[in-house]
């Protein structure tokens, strides 16, 4: 990027610097630390300059916003044009209490819906199941047939906004829920606009919400992105998720790494069924943590997206420009979060989200202040919608594209991120990709590793947790009351849902789930038969039944 | 001499959250403090983890849940071991629990909660003084 002429002239002044102005000053004044590094163990210099970017080729490694490597930026305009979408992921209790939350954050300016379903939902259970006990609403809305979905979005028109969903298992179910009340509405299938997460690979090592071993898991999450490409186009079939990577312990360069050699499992999955890679590869996008370390993270997601264009284009041939988007939504770090002066979290959470904004995300969660309690409340939500809005209208910084590209120490860290994960991905395909790498406990054991030694490095005080292990108080305060589930939320969804099977045509079920067992038994694409079952109101537990005997069970591979 | 028993702890995760990131960081610790610790793993039922308690004959169990359903799950668990006639294993429970629920959860024998920043020193420093070691 610069003349060899004056990158020698500045290295020379540096060496300088380094032996005049810099001794002099750290005579009597020592740095802090004897040694400076990012969260994933890159070391950080006390300066970066010129020659820590000399090898920069701006045009082939930066290029231009809204094209290839896209490490500036997916679109030619970014935040000047349309700002990302405000999505917050919210649910609790019943689908008319989730239904009034959505209400209420659209009110107060959100641009997108994002439902967290609770665990008997997101298990495949319903809420009437015995695992279900004690479960039900109580971290998300209880989903347990179409009737719970059609509550949830009554008085929302499916045209007018768009939905993210994480969930993984039975994704399958709930994007068939949803492109059925897309039906009653009047919605066309071209417009039906959102997200299933429906990422499974992440699942086995990750998250760990596993409902089928991973071969079936994966047809599943295939059968989806295969239906999606054929017939809701304007569908985001996966979410390829690196946030519970992270959340679950690693650091930000295994985050990355991970989730890329996820992507590349789904796209080889996917053109093993004989589709095209222009034909599903535009819609894929993608999900990231938002974490402490600033410029890291800032630079994980301009890399994040010159990796994936990299890949599209070279390992994969795609010829589409849109092939080679990764369009990423980004929440900001839950396990950053502290019980202890909970207010402290705000600031968190804006440091976090600036970084999110500045490394160019699509859409953004913030979470909120209380989250380390409980689910939000609603004045909490509120302000974590409202530091975004900050952000957006406020800051100044979505004025111009990609503000940290060109400075040194951002262009430095992209460049480590990306060369960090790809030694990563290339041991992963030694290894014979994701489902070998699984396996062998290797994500499990890295990710474990990193937790530990994270934890390890707050006890020991080497990393520095405010009103946690420094700056404590004897006293905490919180300005809300924190939201409490109600247990009768369990009895009255419970008995709601046996209603619902007296009153259903239980015959039409019946042969709903039939033809269902059959198509599995047949390994045919089971979309189809799953919208037909949740139209019949087949409930997810029976439809998430049917397919665990076809498929049978994970059973958990304990790596500690 | 014969060398002492090694305190055996079980760590469990009943219910069905999968947040197993602190489980396993107070697993591995309590293993590095020098006690033998068994980890259940994912959504183990009450009667399995009783199941467990009886089987490894441990001297310690730590429940972790994060999901809220800790006011459902914690108090069955408490029941069948007293069904089963254990009263001389130590219990503590940790992940999210709000304040107001600690003081019904001590009072049915869960002896300690511990929230989240809890340090590790903390945990192994409370099994090590109250954990009644068996013959």
């Amino acid at each position: 990027m610069f003349d060899k002429r004056k990158l020698a002239n500045i290295q020379e002044e540096n060496e300088k610097w380094d032996k005049t102005t810099l001794p002099i000053w750290t005579r009597n004044h020592p740095e802090r630390k004897s040694n400076f590094h990012t969260t994933s163990e890159i070391p950080i210099r006390r300066l970066y300059t010129p020659g820590d970017v000399g090898d920069l080729d701006y045009l082939k490694d930066s290029g231009f916003p809204g094209e290839f490597p896209f490490t500036r930026g997916l679109h030619a305009t970014m935040y000047r044009g349309r700002l990302w979408t405000m999505r917050q992921f919210s649910g609790f209790g019943t689908a008319e209490q989730t239904n009034q939350r959505f209400k209420y954050l659209l009110k107060e300016g959100e641009t997108g819906l994002s439902i967290a379903f609770d665990y008997p939902t997101i298990m495949g259970y319903d809420s009437d199941h015995p695992m279900s006990t004690g479960e039900v609403g109580q971290c998300g809305v209880a989903v347990s047939s179409l009737k719970d979905m059609e509550v949830l979005f009554d008085g929302i028109p499916l045209n007018r906004v768009s939905t993210s969903m994480t969930i993984n298992g039975p994704a399958a179910m709930l994007l068939a829920m949803y492109v059925a009340i897309g039906d009653k509405q009047g919605v066309s299938r071209n417009k039906l606009n959102g997200t299933t997460q429906n990422d499974n690979l992440k699942e086995f090592f990750a998250q760990k919400l596993c409902i089928f071993p991973p071969k079936p898991a994966l047809k599943l999450s295939t059968d989806i992105i295969e239906y999606c490409a054929r017939h809701l186009p304007s569908w985001n079939p996966v979410s390829i998720s690196g946030y519970h990577i992270r959340e679950a312990g690693s650091n930000a360069v295994q985050e990355l790494a991970f989730t890329l050699a996820d992507g590349i499992a789904y796209v080889e999955s996917t053109l093993e069924r004989g589709l095209k890679v222009d034909e599903f590869a535009p819609r894929l996008s993608f999900f990231f943590a938002s974490h402490n370390d600033f410029f890291e993270e800032i630079a994980k997601f301009r890399a994040a997206r010159r990796i994936w264009a990299k890949v599209m284009k070279d390992r994969f041939n795609a010829q589409n420009p849109r092939s080679l988007w990764m369009r990423m939504h980004v929440q900001t770090s839950g396990c950053t979060l502290t019980a202890q002066q909970p207010v402290n979290n705000i600031m968190r959470v804006a440091f976090q989200s600036l970084a999110a904004v500045l490394g160019g995300t699509q859409s953004l969660h913030t979470n909120s202040f209380d989250e380390a309690l409980a689910l939000p409340c609603e004045d909490a939500v509120r302000v974590a919608l409202r530091t975004q809005q900050l952000i957006a209208y406020e800051s100044g910084v979505t004025d111009t594209i990609d503000p940290l590209g060109g400075s040194y120490y951002t262009e430095y860290l992209t460049n480590e991120m990306e060369d960090r994960a790809m030694r990563y991905i290339d041991r992963v395909d030694a290894m014979g990709g994701v489902a070998s790498a699984i396996e062998k406990g290797f994500f499990q054991k890295e990710i474990a590793d990193s937790a530990y030694k994270y934890q390890k490095e707050i006890e020991r005080k080497q990393r520095t947790l405010v009103g946690v292990n420094d700056y404590t108080v004897e006293r905490d305060w919180i300005p809300c009351k924190l939201l409490r589930v109600h247990p009768t939320v369990e009895e009255e969804q419970i008995s709601k849902l046996q209603k619902m099977k007296k009153e259903r045509d239980n015959k039409k079920v019946n042969e709903a789930l039939d033809k269902l067992h059959n198509d599995a038994d047949k390994e045919r694409n089971l979309m189809p038969a799953i919208i037909e079952a949740v139209k019949a109101y087949a409930t997810l537990g029976e439809i998430t039944e049917v397919l665990r005997n076809v498929f049978g069970e994970y059973c958990e591979l304990i790596v500690v | 001499m014969p060398a002492a028993r090694k305190i055996r702890v079980l760590i469990a995760k009943p219910g069905l959250d999968s947040h197993d990131r602190g489980a396993k960081i107070v697993a591995r610790a309590l293993r590095d403090s020098g006690m033998e610790v068994i980890y259940t793993g994912l959504r183990q039922t009450p009667e399995q983890i009783v199941e467990t308690t009886l089987q490894e004959d441990v001297d310690v169990v730590g429940l972790s849940i994060l999901s809220g359903a800790h006011t459902t799950l914690f108090p069955k668990i408490m029941k069948l071991l007293k069904n089963e006639g254990i009263d001389d294993v130590l219990v503590f429970a940790g992940g999210i629990i709000p304040q107001e629920d600690i003081p019904a959860l001590k009072r049915i024998g869960i002896k300690e909660i511990f929230g989240p920043g809890t340090p590790t020193g903390t945990l192994v420093k409370f099994v090590q003084e109250n954990a009644k070691r068996k013959k």
